[in-house]
């Protein structure tokens, strides 16, 4: 019994003695010695167990819901043990630990020696090539191969060449105008100084060909150009919904209450502020587009409901490289 | 024996790595607050790696059509895509949700933020200079790489204001001469909003490619800066372009550094919980039919909104050729002169001034006129075309009239920043005689001290 008590008390000795040597003689530091701080010291101390406290915080905001503004406290005590953290992290830099300053060389601009070794290493590599030009361009070859090789599959994505696609619509002749809730407009719906969104019936709404804007002007005001004479159905107007600047939907339509002194009618992108002019065939006015509006050609059926009579007269959406190549057509 | 002692004999006894530590251990940092900028850039980074992970598990890819049911009423019944729903439950539905799709949109501001102070800093002290032209080159890049993957980022939520936007970048796309219909066409599998596929896409590079992108460059751009030392400004007389003075990297740097990188998430954590950023569920879904007015984008993309929206209204055509579709110019031609500039800067100033030497030293703003000059001119451009595009903003809340507006900065944009360039010339070269004149009187002042101090010290020799 004794004998065991002393050997654990001797363990106990040797475990906690371990390592505890006198400290090292001043001659030998490597990093200065500089006086305490306590105060500085006391205040790092603090800060962490804030921190920690903050930690806690969130985690107790966390798990209660019945607490109000989650978001806020949680924000707010994350954030704060963090800062904490960080200001205990500051006051040891600033206060704690030694602050040197050092002096070194930079590198040298060159390492001249050695720069040449390794050139002549590779250079001298290659002593038993014969046709080195012809080994390195063949080395290129298969090497720009293998990436070519490697890339092809990214040509899966998407059809490369098929630039059709950006001429179809979902407009034929005699297809109805439809409301977002696919109810479909009448001429007698839409009146003057208002603004409608139509939809091709049947059609996904959200294809760039399905949407347009209906607005009626008087018909004296009208001033269509020769190729778009019959476009409009008794003063409504149908063109493009989607701006032939950036693409965005016109959405905006600016209405004269004073006509003498204000600005005439504009179909307006919110986007960039391309302003079209509806009763001349969505010309441009001002802002960056560099199209008209294509517009819609309608017709009113025998029970008043607005219908296409075709196809709009330019593609839909914004510019690309064949945009004026030819006129939308129906989408197969 | 310790055991600090004990912990770095494990490690040396298995990497050998003790001599390289050591050097690491005493690596000097040169001390200036406007050092710190890049290292703010690097922590809003893994702010946003670490709430973009959390974000993944809970965000949907998906652009299928599905219909609101969830707590929010005013969205209730309403057409969104899956992505959009995604979003709107995490951030109303899930604990931290909000907390931490705040921070990270907070923290995506302030990394893009911290990253152009720390672009203007290396610009105006000349840090770029030999040796130092691929570190600037590759922080470029990451600028750029970090604009788009910001931008991807705000378009994945679907809602209406991301889909403007996205929609608008389609369209820069589609303007690239020759080409830009195909890359569209290929990209979006159909013109826009093309098919399904296309988020899946969007979503891989937002969370996967890019930051693994920026990644590398980041640790590139580090490795180099590392390597060939950090840059110092001359104040003591030790310091030169052969020898750096600085505090190493352990015991002085290391508080320091982290303190920082808490002090950053900190912050942001503080933003992401207290102060409200894009509340999706406000903007509704978007749809490609429906805009809203007043619409702006983050502020990082302000400029090219500007841009885009100053250009007059007209195509490049060649008979039926659309030779350059018109959001071509604002939207890609004018950051790609931007993101030239930046790169060729430094190869540029070499030519002109004829510096070729290396330095290790920097310069301070108005020690250099005509580089202070010129950044000061390129960013008063990007700045103008910036302010240009909030003429909406001034037009609602002075009423002054949008075109004339527009008129106005069509002009300035180009005359505005030669003013500017040479107010800043004219400011450096008077900071420049102040000091000198104030060099001047120093050293008449210390020699009549020494004058007068020397005579009687002389007389009495006599």
């Amino acid at each position: 019994m004794a004998k065991a008590k002393d050997i654990l008390l001797s363990g106990l000795v040797l475990v906690a003695g371990r390592g505890r040597r006198s400290p090292r003689p001043e001659a030998e530091r490597v990093v200065p010695d500089y006086d305490a701080d306590p105060r500085a010291e006391t205040w790092a101390i603090v800060l962490l167990l804030l921190s920690s406290l903050c930690c806690a915080g969130f985690i107790v905001v966390y798990a209660v819901d019945r607490i109000p503004h989650q978001t806020q406290f949680l924000g707010l005590s994350l954030g704060l043990a963090l800062v904490f953290f960080a200001a205990a992290l500051i006051v040891t830099a600033l206060r704690l630990v030694v602050t040197e300053e050092l002096v070194e060389e930079y590198p040298p601009e060159l390492h001249v020696g050695e720069v040449d070794l390794i050139a002549s290493t590779v250079e001298e590599s290659g002593s038993r090539l014969t046709r080195r030009r012809l080994f390195k361009l063949a080395l290129l070859g298969a090497g720009g191969g293998l990436v070519t090789a490697a890339l092809t599959p990214a040509a899966s994505f998407g059809p490369l060449l098929r630039v059709k696609d950006y001429f179809g619509t979902p407009w034929t002749r005699g297809r109805r105008l439809v409301d977002e809730d696919d109810r479909p407009y009448k001429a007698s719906d839409i009146e003057e100084k208002d603004f409608y969104t139509a939809f091709a019936e049947g059609a996904d709404k959200e294809e760039a060909g399905a949407s347009l804007v209906l607005v009626r002007l008087p018909t004296s005001s009208l001033k269509l150009p020769p190729e778009l004479q019959g476009y409009d159905a008794n003063g409504i107007v149908a063109y493009s919904k989607i701006c032939t600047h950036a693409g965005c939907a016109i959405s905006m339509y600016r209405v004269p209450t004073f006509l003498p002194d204000e600005p005439k009618p504009a179909l307006v992108c919110p986007c960039h502020y391309s302003t079209f002019d509806p009763a001349s065939g969505g010309t441009v006015q001002f802002g960056p587009a560099g199209r008209p509006l294509p517009m819609l050609p309608l017709e009113i059926d025998a029970r008043g409901f607005l219908r296409a009579k075709g196809n709009f007269d330019g593609a839909v959406g914004p510019a690309w490289w064949g945009v004026r190549n030819r006129k939308p057509s129906p989408q197969s | 024996m310790s055991v600090t002692r004990r912990v770095v004999r494990w490690v040396d006894e298995r990497s050998a790595s003790a001599p390289i530590l050591r050097k690491v251990l005493r690596y000097l940092f040169p001390d200036h607050w406007s050092f710190l900028l890049g290292e703010v850039a690097l922590y809003a980074f893994m702010v946003l790696v670490g709430t973009g992970i959390y974000l993944t598990f809970f965000f949907v890819d998906s652009t299928n059509d599905v219909v609101y049911h969830g707590t929010y009423a005013p969205l209730q019944g309403q057409h969104m895509t899956e992505a959009y729903k995604s979003v709107v439950d995490l951030s109303l539905n899930v604990k931290a949700g909000l907390l931490i799709r705040q921070t990270h949109h907070w923290a995506a501001n302030v990394f893009l933020v911290a990253i152009l102070l720390h672009l203007f800093r290396v610009f105006f002290t000349g840090a770029y200079r030999r040796p130092r032209g691929l570190i600037w080159a590759l922080g470029v890049t990451m600028l750029f790489t970090s604009l788009l993957e910001a931008y991807m980022g705000y378009s994945l939520v679907d809602d209406l204001l991301s889909g403007m936007g996205l929609v608008i970048g389609y369209s820069v796309g589609l303007s690239l001469p020759f080409v830009g219909a195909n890359l569209m066409e290929w990209l979006f599998h159909g013109p826009y909003p093309g098919q399904h596929v296309f988020w899946p896409r969007m979503y891989i590079a937002h969370v996967l490619l890019f930051p693994i992108l920026i990644g590398m460059l980041l640790t590139a751009h580090l490795l180099l800066v590392a390597l060939r030392h950090h840059t110092q400004f001359k104040r003591r007389r030790a310091q030169s372009n052969h020898v750096v003075m600085g505090v190493p990297t352990y015991p002085g740097q290391t508080p320091r550094s982290i303190g920082l990188m808490l002090a950053v998430a900190g912050v942001l954590f503080l933003l992401g919980g207290l102060v409200q950023i894009n509340p999706i569920w406000q903007w509704g879904p978007y749809h490609t039919y429906d805009a809203t007015n007043g619409a702006q984008p983050d502020w990082y993309l302000g400029w090219l909104i500007g841009g885009l929206r100053l250009v007059p209204g007209f195509d490049v055509v060649i008979g039926k050729y659309t030779l350059i579709p018109n959001p071509f110019w604002g939207g890609a031609l004018f950051p790609l002169v931007v993101l030239g500039f930046l790169y060729f800067w430094p190869w540029l100033e070499r030519k002109w001034s004829g510096d070729y030497s290396w330095h290790n030293v920097l310069e301070r703003p108005r020690d250099n006129p005509r580089r202070t000059a010129i950044g000061i001119g390129v960013i008063s451009w990007v700045v103008l075309v910036f302010v240009a595009g909030s003429s909406d903003r001034v037009n609602l809340v002075f009423g002054i009239p949008y075109t004339g507006q527009i008129w106005f900065y069509r002009v300035f944009v180009f005359v505005g920043p030669v003013v500017f360039g040479a107010i800043a010339y004219w400011v450096c070269k008077e900071l420049r005689e102040g000091e000198k004149v104030e060099e001047d009187r120093h050293a008449a002042e210390a020699e009549t001290r020494l004058a007068t101090w020397s005579k009687p010290s002389q007389s009495s020799e006599t």
